[in-house]
């Protein structure tokens, strides 16, 4: 192919300046002796040198922009130029000691640990995230990974690590904060039926919706949960375990497999574990899709392969668990706490958190908030810290409205509670309860009826239809915030509502129903005049239950912001929008279905709900 | 199809405890659970038709009726329902013309709700396949579609 | 991979944690670290990462390792990846893309210079109480 060299596209530019201030300072010389210089590194045909004229910058004279990349060498001379050419052309690596860096930008980038979102986060569960591949069982041990499963296997006798995670006061991290030694010890102590054999499983099963702690966990430093189970198997006596995982975690799934793999080839699971004799091996079961598996004695018969129905307890799964055997169930977040409550000791743990709670607890923080993510913070901690220092607040200057936590099992905690300290004792006094973590931060912009109907619908939906308070209970209590949520509601409504919350809770069989009416209950308790707002004046404050709303547009926006612009008209599912391009819109209130499209579409805000 | 599920059933070792990992391996292959493939799941590990039935629809995984090529997940967990997800969903059955839980008659898309992926901190979210898009607003799901349509 | 003993692990332990960080005279001289939980990758993590290696190869740079982890905790800043060069505290980085990513290696890793209108914050999270 013919080319024509001033034609030849270069991988590198060279701006030499060639100003009369980078002249006097030797622009020559230097662009002389780049040419030299690359040409013995056969680069000719890569990079040019292209003189240019004045940038202004004559005080750091001779200046040299390479492009593209925009790297601003200053201040160079001609024996310089060797290394350069060696480092940057040839071997890609710009030279930070030759370049210009304007003084705004030497200040400092902020410490990590001082940035608030992290500042007060303490990471125990979390103490690999970000740091390890999951996928290198190396990484992870050099992190202290299986230091404690040494510890445990030839320092430590069952009931002595029974007694150290009972010491350091760690409590279930699944929702109820059942004293995790207390749960072992029974297991330790349950006789096998036909001396059979005992087992542990790892709940990773997380349903509650805005709850993603686990799934993280499993992700980032699965070999933490693989550790503290060996340890807790050997501590019970459990000689198979499983890990059942949702079904809708796929990435979690792989990493675990991995992970389960790299430990059996490394013999820390397996026959005969770190040579000690100690033999313990862990399957994974994937969910299925039924929240109602994270109920222990429905997940026991899933993973048995049957429907994810729960049972009457007692019998607790301590005593008649898997296939009627023993078993000791935690969750996620429990299990990666053990290994380092082991290594560093019980006084260690106990001394972070509260006199009841100990240890930390991680939450993910979503909804309407500045910082969402996964927060590991010490039990003890308010609300208030949470959600302002480390959520950075709520985003658009809008008002905090409440935090709910718990899922579909707790409640909505208003903003006058906002100095509630985050222990499972104060959260259960507040109506709520700790829950898996799942923290989701609501504003002003939230109506808190219709987030009572939400968790009702995501319950009634999930209830798996074995008890008739759960069953028909959820439904009704659906039936009647949904005809609030649409203006049908009546005064006694509020009165019903309370009657069939009582009733479910204490008659439903499991955990899910018991515990389905409390979303309602507590935002009746904090918002009774937003459900009382609904009833009477069939208004919704937070303009959040569409079959409340007026959508109208504000001709004079419409016409002098928009010009018209028929985005609403076009887009509006009902034609209940008049007007044509570069006229003002109008809604038709008889034709509208309230879908809120034209209000999302506007870029003028010229839609209006009332 | 026979051949392939009695492969997966084989995998498991014909334990009955096992039925519902071998739907799952069924229904990843299939993206759904035909009749026949249930029958012969049954036959396999000798377990009644009923059993596998009640099993197929008690849990959400499963699918007795086929999905989409591309089937689209909207995600109805908190977080995402208090920014907003019903809008979406609600967006995409106009825009797929098919309610939630059906499927397009091209076999192109599904509509599905779920509750909560795990991704709340990009709330809203839709997964569409395996692939997962954060912070998804009704205007942007016409582009969405567009995308996989091709 | 031989099964390991107690004294093996301890060994490993310890060799492992040398190789972890770059160091003078060491394999690698920088070390790029992008964050892939499901949310990172859902941001677009794997474009990042996609772009980092074909960046890696274009350069035929040998003494950079890429690697990736799960995820750093702060959903709404994903992607997210934390570089770390010899001697320096690692740099975490927020709202990438292809491009910026690109220019983080050119730049920090390659230049040693931070690039501050990206840069979250330099140093690690406390693990400790």
């Amino acid at each position: 192919m013919a080319e024509v060299a001033t034609a030849r596209t270069y991988r590198l530019h060279l701006m030499v300046c060639a100003g009369t201030g980078c002249v006097s300072n030797h622009a020559f010389e230097l662009k002389t002796a780049l040419e030299r210089e690359i040409e013995k590194h056969k680069l000719e045909n890569e990079v040019t040198v292209v003189p240019t004229g004045c940038n202004g910058f004559c005080e750091r004279g001779p200046i040299l922009v390479v492009q593209p990349g925009n790297v601003f060498y200053q201040q160079l001379s001609v024996k310089d130029v060797p290394h350069l050419v060696e480092e940057h052309f040839l071997k890609g690596r710009p030279v930070a000691k030759f370049m210009y860096f304007p003084p705004e930008e030497k200040t400092p980038v902020p410490v990590l640990s001082d940035i608030p979102f992290f500042k007060k986060q303490v990471l125990v569960a979390l103490r690999n995230r970000g740091l390890i591949d999951p996928e290198k069982i190396e990484e992870a041990i050099a992190r202290d990974g299986y230091k404690a499963l040494a510890k445990a296997l030839t320092e430590m006798s069952p009931e002595a690590i029974i007694s150290e995670i009972a010491r350091s006061g760690l409590r279930g991290r699944g929702g109820a904060g059942f004293p995790t030694g207390l749960k072992w010890q029974l297991v330790r102590n349950a006789v096998s039926p036909n001396g059979g054999a005992k087992y542990v499983v790892c709940n990773g099963d997380e349903g509650d919706p805005g709850a993603f702690m686990d799934r993280s966990i499993l992700e980032a430093d699965p070999h933490a949960v693989i550790e503290g189970m060996v340890i807790g198997a050997k501590a019970i006596g459990a000689a198979a375990g499983f890990v059942y995982v949702r079904n809708e975690y796929p990435l979690a799934v792989n990493r675990l497999a991995v992970a389960l793999e790299q430990a059996r080839a490394f013999g820390l699971l397996g026959r005969d574990i770190l040579g000690t004799g100690f033999d313990f091996d862990i399957r994974i079961k994937r969910g299925a899709g039924a929240f109602v598996c994270g109920e222990e004695t429905a997940l026991i018969a899933s993973i048995e392969g049957r429907l994810g129905e729960p049972r009457p307890r007692p019998p607790y799964p301590a005593q008649s668990g898997l296939w009627g055997k023993p078993t000791c169930i935690n969750n996620v977040e429990t299990w990666a706490n053990v290994p380092v409550i082991i290594d560093r000791g019980s006084a260690w743990f106990a001394g972070i958190g509260t006199a009841t709670s100990k240890g930390t607890k991680v939450f993910s923080l979503v909804g309407k908030i500045n910082n969402t993510g996964l927060v590991e913070v010490p039990m003890g901690i308010t609300l208030r810290e949470i959600i302002s220092d480390i959520g950075g607040g709520i985003p658009g200057g809008k008002a905090f409205k409440a935090v709910q936590t718990g899922g579909p099992s707790g409640g909505c905690i208003p903003k006058e509670q906002i100095d509630l300290p985050i222990d499972y004792e104060s959260l259960a006094a507040a109506g709520s309860m700790m829950g898996s973590g799942g923290m989701v931060v609501m504003d002003e912009d939230t109506c808190m009826v219709d987030v009572a109907r939400y968790f009702l619908s995501f319950t009634q939906d999930e209830s798996c239809g074995k008890c008739t308070p759960c069953r028909e209970g959820t439904k009704a209590m659906l039936d009647v915030l949904t005809r609030i949520t649409e203006g049908k509601g009546v005064p006694d409504d509020i009165a019903l509502l309370e009657d069939l919350a009582s009733a479910i809770k204490d008659t439903a069989l499991c955990g899910l129903g018991k515990t389905a009416p409390n979303p309602v209950l507590t935002t009746l308790r904090y918002f009774r005049d937003e459900y009382e707002t609904h009833i009477r004046d069939r208004k919704c404050p937070a303009h959040v239950c569409r079959q409340l709303n007026i959508y109208a547009i504000d001709p004079r926006l419409c016409l002098d912001k928009g010009k018209g612009c028929d985005v609403c008209r076009r887009n509006c599912a009902s034609e209940a929008i008049s007007g044509s391009k570069g006229e003002a819109h109008a809604v038709l209130q008889d034709k509208c279905i309230k879908c809120g499209v034209c209000a999302d579409v506007c870029a003028f805000g010229a839609v209006r709900v009332e | 199809m026979d051949q392939r599920i009695s492969e997966i059933v084989a995998k498991y070792g014909t334990d009955p405890g096992s039925v519902i990992a071998i739907l799952q391996d069924v229904q990843e292959e299939l993206h759904y659970l035909p009749r026949a493939a249930l029958e012969r799941v049954a036959g396999d590990l000798s377990v009644p038709l009923s059993r596998v039935l009640s099993l197929a629809t008690f849990y959400k995984a499963f699918s007795l009726k086929p999905k989409g090529r591309h089937p689209v997940h909207v995600c109805l967990g908190t977080a995402c329902h208090v920014r907003g997800a019903q809008l979406v969903l609600e967006k995409f059955e106009r825009e797929l013309d098919i309610k939630t839980g059906e499927t397009s008659p091209d076999r192109a898309f599904s509509l599905d709700a779920v509750r909560c992926v795990g991704c709340c901190g990009l709330a809203p979210v839709v997964m569409v396949g395996e692939e997962v898009h954060g912070k998804i607003s009704p205007a942007k799901v016409a582009g969405l579609v567009k995308k996989y349509r091709k | 991979m031989p099964k390991l003993t107690i004294d093996e692990l301890a060994k490993m332990r310890d060799r492992t944690r040398r190789t972890l960080v770059p160091r003078e005279g060491g394999e690698f001289r920088a070390k790029i670290n992008v964050h892939m939980g499901t949310c990172g990758i859902a941001a677009g993590a794997r474009a990042v990462m996609t772009a980092l290696i074909e960046e890696a190869e274009r350069r035929s740079l040998q003494d950079v390792l890429l690697t990736s982890s799960g995820c750093a905790g702060l959903c709404s800043q994903e992607p997210m990846m934390t570089v770390e060069t010899v001697g320096k505290p690692p740099v975490k980085y927020v709202n990438l893309d292809p491009a910026k990513a690109r220019e983080i290696l050119e730049k920090h890793v390659l230049g040693g210079s931070i690039v501050r209108d990206y840069a979250l914050g330099v140093g690690s999270e406390k693990t400790d109480a």
